[in-house]
């Protein structure tokens, strides 16, 4: 039982009990995308584009126990398809302009858009929504126009923080981040929250006031590790 | 008004646990109207939660508002059946006599008028929820006779002039409601079923042996997914804990089902016996009936009966006088989500949160309520249970076809002269159904309700039963002049509502596939769209986290298949290149209103030529 082999399209690597198929998958170096999971907060399994296929069923990587003789498909045409579809429907759930993006370049989806060989989302119709962008705050900002609902946020603030800045509200297309309060300004948020500090968002919904636009292009975060070519460093 | 000893009275009623936040809730609607956000931050304080948290779970129950609703809240049954039936006739008249729109307050706070998805009452459609009153076969004089009424005596207890048959004229259900009972076969509706004499046996016997009787059955699940259900109780029963759970699931919320509601009317005994029976064999001393909030009439009623078993030793400590065995039950009343039938929704609904699933592994086997093992079954299974136990498994497991075991109660609606319930034993044919129900022109049988299955003609031969056609119990008729994909686009939209969103496929993948569905209808659509659907159908199915998301896009794929002509009639050719969907008129509208004139090109006739 102590003893966890698994394959991942055909090579074999080493798993430890109670380790997930991504965490198993991290330490051998295999490479597994994903937006909602993330280093250091439970995971989520909400965004699906770690889906995998174990034994010839899906299964969310990020949330999937490893266990012995596993035998994972990850990077296959038919996973890539799935994957592309997802993150396209994100993209066209929200509000994504990239060029005028604070995130840009430092956007994972828009990171994983592009190691899917996205470079237009144009399958879908958009969905367009119009939210109010949350500045009443004097540090911190929040426009949930791009938010993909990965609750990366939310986890942080609970998890790491041990507050409750954010939470979701609503359901189905109209499920949103919320906050602990009318807006911003009215929670316990500070701009040291690991909620809201840069790599938790991993899309551009929550900006540091007065800190936009840092790196100049060609020295963003993606610009200097593209494509998935190093398991995920945030 | 000052709200803070309402809700301080709420909060204690529930012991300030954030866990029974759903009790919570509904306390406090009931005496509020609504939960506004002052109402939201003083039960956060109160119970030690945070006011997102509340905001959360009350804008996900669509039962619960933030927004101050009428004294009287008509609930419009707006599933498919009834909008064959006439549901959209029927809320116009509400709408015109209380001079408000769906979706709207009256001014006075008097009345809300809305639509809700199926309330269980398929079989005497049109129906409605009038705040926990149920009025069924709605004509448009006896919607506007019940308007005016309501207008008059702003009570709605005063529309039950005539009850339904069975215990829906028991005092304590008071209701129009008619159990339809068509056929009873020899396992649920059989009239003289011994009172306990499952329970005493199961107490004659080692709790394992109880499970072993029910494996031996060959029992299989009744709510839907047809898990074994002896191997259910064996994994909770194995699970090291200090307390296991078991839970009723009452959420009965697929579009077309209806069975549980007549099992909670008439076997409401014979329920709960099944869940001590379970209890007892998995060493569990909880259980909890999770009830649909449409179903809250029959509260008060199984509240009735579960005091009764109290009082007769068939529930308390040491129960029906087995020393060392204490269960007891209590209802979770719901809130007005599908999602919630799913199990591990259901238990995060029981523990108060915004119900959504739970991530699996672990199954609620070994980590389900309050982290305990926890089994939970829905309704018609547990009464099966208690039969097994008393007629034996052999007996059960004599009935059916090899592979299914049992009688199945099918609640079955739609167009034919006798909706209503009918126990069968597993394997029989639809068109043997169809004959029952005196369906005269069927052309489309939806088994299994909107999660199930698209039955076209040719296959009216196919067996209701675990290797063919699966039911939880729905079976809805459609006779040949019905729009198929009216019928599809119904079920997307019900799923696009119901959907927790939790996960993207399912949250974003179904808002598209109606659009598509809809391009379809209106003859917009080509062929390249069909492969768009199947391909979208297919990212959604084997991406998403729980059977909804998997489950929705069966009918679009089904129908695809089994009504091709369907949608080639609906499909345009573009021959000139233009997508199909492109509409110049329309394009041009726009510029047309803008510019205050036509266009040079596309308006042939100009204004000036024109006299
Ligand atoms: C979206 C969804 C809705 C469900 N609704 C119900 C329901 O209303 N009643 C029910 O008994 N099971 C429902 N189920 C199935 C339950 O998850 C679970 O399998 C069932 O309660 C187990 O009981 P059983 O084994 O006795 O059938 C639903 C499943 C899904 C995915
Ligand atoms: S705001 Fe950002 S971190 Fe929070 S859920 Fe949305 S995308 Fe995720
Ligand atoms: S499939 Fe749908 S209902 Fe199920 S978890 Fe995902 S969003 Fe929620
Ligand atoms: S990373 Fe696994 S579901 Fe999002």
């Amino acid at each position: 039982m102590d003893k966890i082999i698994i394959r991942i399209d055909g090579a074999e690597i080493k798993g430890k009990p109670g380790q997930t198929i991504m965490q198993a998958a991290d330490d051998a170096g295999i490479h597994i995308p994903r937006l909602c999971d993330v280093e250091g907060l439970e995971p989520q399994g909400s965004c699906r584009v770690c889906t995998v296929k174990v034994n010839g069923r899906t299964a969310a990587s990020c949330t999937q126990p490893v266990a012995d003789g596993m035998e994972v498909e990850n990077d296959t045409l038919e996973i890539r398809n799935y994957r592309r579809d997802l993150v396209r429907m994100l993209f066209h759930e929200g509000n994504h302009l990239c060029p005028c993006c604070e995130a840009s370049g430092r956007c994972e989806l828009q990171n994983l858009a592009y190691q899917l060989g996205i470079l237009q989302p144009d399958k879908y119709p958009y969905l367009q929504p119009v939210r109010p962008v949350d500045a009443s705050h004097p540090d911190v900002m929040l426009d949930t126009n791009r938010c993909i609902r990965c609750g990366r946020c939310i986890r942080a603030s609970i998890q790491l923080d041990h507050k409750n800045v954010f939470g979701y509200i609503g359901r189905g297309i109209n499920k949103q981040v919320g906050v602990n309060g009318k807006n911003l300004a009215q929670t316990n948020v500070d701009i040291h929250d690991k909620a809201v500090a840069l790599g938790t968002c991993p899309v551009g919904c929550i900006i540091q006031k007065r800190a936009g636009f840092f790196d100049p292009i060609g020295k963003r975060r993606f610009d200097l590790h593209p494509a998935g070519t190093k398991v995920e460093d945030s | 008004m000052d709200i803070i000893p309402t809700i301080k009275q709420a909060c204690k009623k529930y012991g300030n646990d954030r866990g029974r936040l759903i009790d919570i809730l509904w306390e406090v609607q009931n005496s509020l109207g609504c939960i506004n956000e002052e109402a939201m931050g003083l039960i956060a304080s109160e119970i030690k939660s945070h006011r997102v948290e509340i905001e959360g779970l009350v804008s996900f129950y669509s039962f619960f508002s933030d927004r101050q609703k009428g004294k009287i809240i008509i609930r419009l049954c707006d599933d498919i059946i009834d909008r064959h039936a006439g549901i959209e006739r029927i809320a116009d008249i509400f709408s015109e006599e209380l001079g408000i729109g769906i979706g709207e307050t009256s001014p006075d706070l008097n009345f809300s008028l809305e639509y809700t998805p199926c309330i269980g009452m398929s079989d005497q459609a049109p129906a409605a929820l009038i705040n926990n009153v149920v009025v069924t076969n709605l004509t448009p004089d006896s919607a506007r006779e019940t308007a005016r009424q309501l207008k008059k005596t702003l009570d709605p207890s005063k529309l039950v002039t005539k009850c339904g048959d069975g215990n829906n004229a028991h005092k304590l259900v008071n209701a129009m409601v008619q159990n339809n009972i068509r056929q009873k076969g020899e396992v649920l509706l059989a009239d003289g079923i011994p009172a306990e004499a499952g329970l005493d046996n199961a107490l004659k016997k080692a709790s394992l042996d109880v499970i072993q009787a029910i494996t031996d059955s060959g029992l299989r699940g009744r709510g839907g997914a047809g898990f074994p259900t002896g191997e259910k109780l064996r994994l909770a029963q194995k699970t090291e804990a200090t307390q296991r759970f078991i839970i009723c699931n009452a959420d009965e919320g697929e579009p077309g089902t209806f069975k549980d509601r007549v099992l909670l009317t008439e076997r409401a005994s014979l329920v709960f016996e099944g869940m001590t029976i379970a209890a007892y064999a998995i060493g569990s001393n909880s259980g909890i009936l999770y009830l649909r909030a449409e179903y809250a009439y029959l509260r008060p009623f199984l509240e009735s009966v579960l005091e009764n078993r109290r009082k007769t030793g068939l529930l308390g400590k040491d129960v029906r006088g087995k020393k060392g065995f204490d269960f007891d039950i209590r209802i979770q009343l719901g809130a007005g989500a599908y999602i919630c039938g799913e199990e591990s929704a259901l238990i995060s609904s029981c523990e108060g949160l915004r119900g959504e699933p739970k991530n699996r592994p672990p199954f609620p086997v070994e980590k389900g309520y309050l982290s305990k093992p926890t089994a939970v079954n829905n309704v018609e299974t547990f009464c099966c249970i208690a039969r097994i136990l008393d007629k034996g498994a052999s007996w059960f497991a004599g009935i059916g076809t090899k592979a299914s075991h049992g009688t199945k109660l099918l609640s079955v609606c739609g167009d034919c002269a006798k909706p209503g319930i009918y126990e069968v034993p597993y394997g029989i044919g639809i068109d043997e159904l169809l004959k029952m129900v005196e369906a005269d022109d069927p052309a489309i049988v939806q088994v299994g309700g909107a999660s199930g299955e698209m039955v076209g003609r040719t296959s009216f031969g196919r067996k209701i039963c675990f290797s063919d056609a699966a039911t939880g119990g729905a079976v809805m008729v459609f006779s040949s002049h019905r729009n198929v994909l009216a019928i599809v686009d119904y079920f997307l939209e019900f799923f696009a509502d119901e959907s927790c969103g939790y996960c993207t496929p399912c949250r974003i993948g179904i808002v598209f596939l109606r659009e598509r569905i809809q391009k379809v209808m209106h003859g917009f659509a080509e062929d390249a769209d069909l492969g768009y659907l199947k391909d979208l159908c297919k990212t959604i199915m084997m991406t998403s986290r729980c059977g909804l998301g998997s489950s929705a896009p069966k009918s679009i794929l089904n129908s695809i298949e089994r009504f091709p002509l369907v949608y080639s009639s609906h499909l345009k050719e573009s021959k000139d290149g233009f997508q199909a969907s492109f509409n110049i008129q329309k394009a041009l509208d726009e510029s047309r209103r803008l510019a205050k004139r036509t266009s040079m090109i596309y308006d042939p006739v100009y204004e000036d030529e024109a006299d």
